[in-house]
């Protein structure tokens, strides 16, 4: 197994044997996601028109939440030092580790999407558009969020800090996330065009993510 | 997102013996919080010899480590280890023995040794073999959570062992160590020496080393190192 292996293997059993990662973001997910039909009221079209943006709301606190360890856990301990000290590109590390938080935090939230879409009267063109813009839309708010986890290493309650650093630069996603949804269920709007920007959008941060968190990193270690 | 083999990370045992190493160090001086914590530090190490660094509290020690792991940036001077790996920096070819343990109490010991071994390369001694070597053998498949302060040491030790890398960067080695784990920490050292490795220990403990260059850090930043015995026929380079 290579170097990168072994980590991305690492960071997957670390996120299961603690707090059971994937089911802590799902359950915040489903409260989030139930919670809005209270506050809304029963009316059924209100809740199929604004349920792809309840679901996107939901997903993006549900990865938030989970974001703040992702630096965090391994800088106290010591690990991030010896990390630095491999013959790899932090980069490469930085990706790596999203790239095992996706597996473990964001996936298991497009997995949940079509059931919760049921909750909330979406119809089922919605239900697959909604699934594929958080298929390919989450991989992005995690990047994001590593810039953020990163920033917010060294500081011991970094997780509010970290939200209100990066909530603001999520917006992009979500507007193209739930209208690319939107789309697939009303009529003149298109689904592909906001998709493919969407697309777009986790492409750039999949470039800006990695070496923006790895800057903060290594700052954060002086 | 897939994992990337690095060829650059070799399989095969390293013996150190292949190269003479030699570790040059120049006016190395680093700033941290706006004010110079070590300055003009110069000294030349050979491979097969150790460096003591000694001094008060606060003096800079652990920051003239994590400055030659490369874990701080220089802010002047120079290192070198040559004879070494030219693409790697001195860093990358550098065990840190710092004071934490970078151990995750939700794996076992052997879980922790394999993937430092696979993460670092040039495999050396197996997660077994080393932690016989530190003498907590037993509990190799034990979460690290139920071990306890100088067990965590000892585990973190066993590190060093797993993968060779010719610069051993110690901090405080014998820290929560008990006299027996501080003797196998000497073995473990001469045997590094005896390689063709080099050890740097901040301490203020006797460390057991023979024959160690020793860098004495004061108020004036202004420290050489002294030999303390006659200066060895290698040569370096």
């Amino acid at each position: 197994m290579s170097a990168m292996g072994a980590l991305f293997v690492r960071d997957l059993k670390l996120s299961v044997r603690i707090g059971g990662g994937a089911l802590m973001g799902v359950l915040f997910f489903l409260i989030v996601v139930t919670i809005f039909p209270f506050a809304v009221g029963p009316d059924l079209n209100l809740l199929s028109r604004i349920g792809p943006a309840i679901l996107w709301i939901g997903a993006l606190l549900a990865t938030l939440l989970s974001l703040d360890r992702l630096f965090q856990a391994d800088q106290e301990d010591g690990t991030l030092d010896l990390l630095l000290l491999g013959e790899h590109p932090l980069e490469l590390v930085v990706l790596v580790k999203c790239a095992a938080q996706w597996i473990s935090t964001g996936l298991p939230l497009v997995i949940a999407t079509p059931l919760l879409s049921l909750f909330l009267n979406i119809e089922p063109v919605g239900i697959a558009a909604v699934t594929a813009t958080l298929m390919v839309g989450t991989p992005a708010l995690t990047l994001i969020g590593a810039v953020g986890a990163a920033l917010t290493v060294i500081l011991r309650r970094g997780g509010l800090l970290l939200s209100i650093l990066i909530l603001p630069l999520t917006i992009p996603v979500l507007i193209f996330g739930v209208s690319a949804a939107l789309g697939a269920v009303t009529d003149p709007a298109p689904f592909d065009t906001p998709f493919y920007i969407l697309c777009g959008l986790s492409l750039l941060y999949l470039v800006i993510g990695p070496v923006a968190a790895a800057a903060a990193l290594r700052s954060a270690q002086e | 997102m897939v994992p990337i083999s690095d060829p650059a990370v070799s399989n095969q045992p390293v013996t150190l013996q292949d190269n003479q190493l030699h570790l040059s160090v120049q006016n190395l001086g680093c700033i941290r919080g706006g004010r110079p914590v070590i300055e003009n530090i110069s000294f030349e190490l050979q491979g097969g010899k150790a460096l003591v660094v000694t001094g008060p509290n606060g003096i800079g020690k652990s920051s003239l480590l994590r400055t030659l792991a490369g874990l701080v940036k220089a802010h002047a001077g120079s290192m070198m280890l040559e004879g070494g790996e030219d693409d790697l920096t001195v860093g990358q070819q550098a065990h840190y023995f710092g004071h934490t343990d970078a151990i995750k109490p939700a794996m076992t010991c052997r879980e922790i040794l394999k993937f430092w071994q696979v993460y670092y390369g040039h495999p050396a001694r197996s997660p077994f073999q080393a932690m016989i070597e530190v003498g907590i053998e037993d509990l190799i498949d034990l979460p690290a959570a139920y071990l306890s302060a100088g067990q965590r040491r000892r585990l973190s030790l066993a590190r060093l062992l797993v993968s060779t890398r010719p610069l051993w960067l110690l901090d405080e080695p014998t820290s929560a160590l008990d006299k027996t784990s501080e003797h196998q920490l000497e073995v473990l050292m001469a045997e590094h020496l005896s390689e063709g490795g080099l050890i740097i220990a901040a301490t203020h403990a006797p460390l057991g080393l023979v024959d160690p260059l020793r860098l004495h850090l004061d108020r004036n930043h202004t420290a050489a190192p002294e030999p303390e015995d006659a200066p060895d026929d290698e040569t370096g380079h």
